[in-house]
């Protein structure tokens, strides 16, 4: 099996690794980086749990391999946060309603609602759902976590947080 | 009993404790543990659904570098006992891996361990297994034919249970009734296939001679079934509940998992893990739900007024019988749903197959049973021209008449099921809909109103198993907690089972504060392991609100009592003569003369001499508590109390049907919902919500399918369909709160709420958007291509 050198960023830290040609991205975030908030769900790209934001746009993260990632700028949910003592208004705003409960898909669902916030601060309730359309939830029945986005984008309309330094908002 | 707003924390809008962790990435999940030196299995599964296992031949597999071992099913038939069944079936015998023949696709036949996961499965493609296929039986009802090719040889049938009860007159009611119908339900196989799949991990220590589990498990009794299994005493298996699961909702039994990392583990002396797939989730994971015919006879007289009913269920359990045949007995706890129904004749019959063994669900087969039971009511109304809603109200139990014994011998312990009915159809604006139904309809249009109303038994007791297995005399299904006050003055509870979204660690600190009056946010709670957990049956059958939150409750109190006569002994007073207030003591005359927290708890920690006489030192408890109304077993007819409390839900909802793809959209959807005391809102409306995401799917979307080899044709999530936003409408729920008078604060289960009523309501009005064609359906899933191919055939074309 192949191997590949392969220079990336990660929630804004640079990172070089030997990674076999086969090695998903996000085996190599989970298993490599011990980045073990991307979750895998499905492993065929249906339901969204592993997204991560690569160069700004929501990337299935078990649909790449590691070496295709070589170059990019990758953000995962641990780079939501502007430090690990504070949340960013997307996460509270999940938080306050609620907008989980197993938290199994919860990663992917932030990801989403962060590429969605990048274009527009003023998100319809149908560019809500149509920006979840792809993450699946089993627990919530998806009501609370749009709420959480709707509260998020009235939050961030009215505060100077670009909502995490790494998620390409400024 | 106070009324909710008369409490403190209870029933209040509050932040959970869990949530903080999700949302920054930092959830402790069971693939996200690794063990340095830790091992990786992979499977090869049967692509046969009934076969004889010729050969195995793994030698070129195990040359591979890296691969370290592998086992068959005679490995564990020498070293481990057979799971654990539910039922009295001694001859269907069962180990994680296949023994003799495989039963159903996707059963798992040889495990590789191996570095890492990639490797084991490289490996695992190498072994050759050669198999002498065999005739598959994948209808049930083909399964109880005389002729029929046993599943299970030794045990002679394909029949695991087969029961008739008859609780009333039921004989007379039909012959004396002005009206009768009969009519078939199916529901087929689905599951509530939770975003993670089953993961475990095991570490033996041979120093110590301990086994360390962790794994994303709901399960009852789970170490105990685990230790069995192994041969080891109970206290040589640690499973570690600190383990954050990813959705369950009834499914992650996961005993087999556990058995074969916990005895690879052991062989090998070197931790194991074991990840399902999606692929391996979906069929070789027993996660798949109940899958049932139900024949169901129904009289009544000309006012719509049901008097007795015959319910046939035939359920196809799959290859092996574990614990779901039960999912048949729990029912019988609502087997008349919220209806004054005075006699019924129940035949349940559980029968194997060679389709992949089914798990407990969300309602433990409730929600079919709820669907068979709305769908005769709709009948009844249909056949003598009534309105469904008032049929409904001249069926549904009176307030006034709670406590109500149902023929099965449940007691339901309160409603108010005609004020729930009446809220609900009044948020989803029933007028306007009936007027916007007519409308699109009048435009050419298929629309159609449903209507569901629903018990969630709650309070999960285990009745079901005396019932259905005379050798199990489980009486009890208690849960516990315990909790203790440190020197600094700060509360620590804790749990004996682990969680899969529910909030427990937010119900026990809320109760806590409120009994101590203590803010919950300075409580922490955590997951205890299985060696130093109190007792607990983990959060099934709707019961945790209840039961682990009256655990809490008990155990609260009992501190807060020593509390106080540690402060009066102090005080110099009678403990009845002091009053609590938010942790401090003080005369009841004379509130200055008083002690503080932290001074009662510096005295239980370090001053034995001012310790009331006969004092434990310290400040700590345990409660178990007992289910309420539990303790005793079946009567030799087959009543019995099965769970305590029963909430009540009342579902409108509004579709219309596409004509030429038949796809269903719900415009509108409303429900009323009664589970007594909310002790978090935000975590039962979650859940209401979550609940009937779950019943679109198994009412529209969600099939494990079959073809007739038994290759399942729905193993990936491009064919089982999983409702998603666009699917999902806005659901609004309209509170109502009638207390239990059996628990602790008037609590009642919500955690299968929306998914026992979901697919009653979405029948109903798929039914009554059909009626115009003279169409009906009873088979669910109602899926696009079924809606479309029933449609077209009206039309005088084929789809």
């Amino acid at each position: 099996m192949s191997r590949h050198e392969i220079t990336l960023t990660v929630n804004g830290r640079r990172h070089t690794a030997n990674v076999e040609a086969r090695v998903t991205l996000v085996d190599f975030l989970r298993d490599d980086l011990r980045l073990t908030g991307t979750h895998t769900g499905c492993e065929h790209g249906v339901c969204g749990a592993c997204s991560i934001l690569m160069n700004g746009k929501p990337v299935r993260s078990c649909l790449i391999f590691a070496v295709q990632a070589a170059d990019a700028d990758i953000v995962t949910v641990e780079g939501l946060a502007p430090d690990p003592e504070t949340l960013s208004i997307l996460q509270d705003s999940f938080w306050e309603t609620h907008g989980l409960q197993c938290g199994y898909c919860t990663p992917g669902m932030l990801i989403a609602a962060r590429a969605l916030l990048n274009e527009t601060l003023s998100p319809t309730e149908e560019q809500i759902r149509d920006a979840i359309g792809g993450n699946l939830c089993r627990c919530t029945g998806y009501k609370p976590i749009v709420e959480a986005i709707k509260l998020a984008s009235m939050r961030m309309r009215q505060s100077n947080e670009a909502g995490g330094k790494y998620a390409g908002a400024e | 009993m106070p009324a909710p707003s008369e409490f403190r924390y209870i029933a209040k809008k509050r932040r959970t404790k869990e949530d903080r962790r999700f949302i920054a990435g930092a959830g402790n999940f069971a693939a996200d543990r690794t063990i340095p030196g830790m091992l990786h299995v992979a499977l090869v599964a049967s692509p046969h659904a009934f076969a004889r296992i010729v050969s195995i031949d793994a030698a070129t597999a195990l040359t591979l570098p890296g691969v370290k071992a592998m086992v068959t099913g005679e490995d564990f038939v020498r070293a481990t006992e057979p799971l654990m069944s539910g039922l009295d079936v001694p001859k269907v015998r069962r180990y994680p891996l296949a023994v003799g023949l495989v039963r159903h696709v996707g059963e798992w036949v040889v495990a590789i361990v191996a570095d890492s996961r990639a490797l084991a499965e490289d490996a695992a493609e190498l072994v050759d297994v050669e198999y002498e296929p065999l005739t598959p039986i994948m209808d049930p009802e083909a399964a109880l034919d005389a002729g029929a090719l046993v599943v299970h040889p030794d045990h002679g049938s394909n029949v695991l249970f087969r029961r008739k009860f008859v609780w009333g007159p039921v004989e007379a009611d039909f012959r004396a009734a002005e009206h009768t119908l009969s009519f078939r339900t199916r529901w087929n196989r689905s599951s509530t296939v939770p975003l993670e799949t089953f993961g475990a991990l095991a570490a033996w220590n041979p120093a110590t001679q301990l086994l360390d589990i962790w794994a994303s498990v709901q399960m009852p009794k789970y170490p105990d079934q685990l230790a069995r299994a192994l041969r080891l005493p109970g206290n040589a298996v640690r499973v570690n509940f600190d383990v954050d699961v990813g959705g369950s909702f009834g499914v992650k039994r996961g005993l087999k998992h556990g058995v074969l990392v916990g005895h690879l583990a052991r062989k090998l002396g070197a931790p194991v893990r074991f990840i399902e797939d999606r692929l391996e989730n979906m069929r070789g994971g027993d996660a798949q739900g109940p899958d049932r015919i139900f024949d169901m006879g129904v009289a009544f007289d000309r006012n719509g007024i049901i008097r007795s009913l015959r319910i046939r269920a035939l359920d196809d359990v799959g290859a092996h019988a574990g614990r779901a045949p039960l999912q048949l007995g729990k029912p019988v706890g609502a087997i008349v749903g919220p209806y004054r129904i005075g006699s019924v004749e129940y035949e349940a019959i559980s029968v194997t197959t060679n389709k992949t063994p089914q798990e407990a669900v969300r309602g433990f087969g409730q929600s079919p049973t709820n669907f068979a039971l709305e769908t005769a009511v709709d009948r009844v109304a249909q056949a003598l021209k009534l309105d469904r809603i008032e049929v409904r109200r001249r069926n549904l139990i009176r307030r006034e008449e709670f406590p109500y014994t149902i023929p099965s011998g449940s007691t339901y312990d309160s409603g108010d099921y005609h004020t729930v009915l009446d809220k609900a159809l009044a948020r989803a604006g029933y007028d306007e809909l009936l007027r916007r139904r007519d409308a699109v309809r009048d435009a050419g249009k298929l629309a159609g109103i449903g209507i569901s109303c629903c018990l969630e038994p709650s309070g999960g007791n285990a009745s079901f198993e005396p019932l259905f297995n005379p050798k199990n005399e489980t009486t009890t299904w208690m849960e516990g907690c315990s909790i203790k006050i440190d020197l600094t003055g700060t509360i620590v509870a804790s749990m004996g089972t682990s969680s899969s979204g529910q909030g427990h660690e937010t119900l026990v600190a809320t109760v806590i504060g409120e009994i101590l009056e203590r803010d919950p946010e300075t409580v922490r709670v955590v997951h205890s392991d299985s060696l130093t957990a109190v007792p607990s049956n983990s959060p099934v059958g709707s019961r945790m609100a209840i039961m682990l939150g009256g655990a809490a409750a008990g155990a609260a109190k009992k501190l807060k009592a020593q509390m106080i006569a540690i402060a009066a002994h102090n005080l110099g007073l009678a403990p009845g003569v002091v009053v609590y207030n938010s942790g401090d003591v003080a005369a009841s005359d004379d509130s200055a003369r008083k002690i503080a927290w932290d001074g009662i708890v510096e005295i239980a920690h370090r001053k034995f001499h001012k310790l009331p006489p006969n004092t434990e030192p310290g400040l700590q408890v345990t409660h178990a508590w007992e289910v309420p109304t539990g303790g005793t077993l079946p009567t030799p007819d087959g009543r019995v109390q099965m769970y305590p409390c029963y909430a009540f839900e009342a579902h409108i909802v509004y579709a219309e049907i596409d004509r030429i793809t038949g796809e269903v959209a719900l415009r509108k959807y409303a429900v009323g919902h009664d589970c007594g005391t909310m002790i978090n809102p935000d975590i039962v409306h979650g859940m209401v919500y979550g609940g009937i995401a779950h019943g679109i799917g198994a009412a529209l979307y969600e099939r494990f399918a079959y073809d007739d080899s038994g290759q399942l044709l729905s193993g990936s999530f491009m064919d089982y369909l999983i409702p998603s936003s666009h699917e999902v409408p806005d659901v609004e729920i309209v509170d109502h709160c009638t207390p239990s008078p059996l628990t602790a604060f008037g609590q009642k289960g919500s955690g299968e709420a929306g998914y026992l009523g979901a697919p009653a309501a979405i029948s109903s009005a798929v039914n009554d958007a059909l009626a115009p064609l003279g169409l009906n359906i009873a088979s669910l899933p109602m899926t696009g291509p079924v809606l479309a191919d029933l449609i077209a055939k009206t039309q005088g074309k084929t789809a």
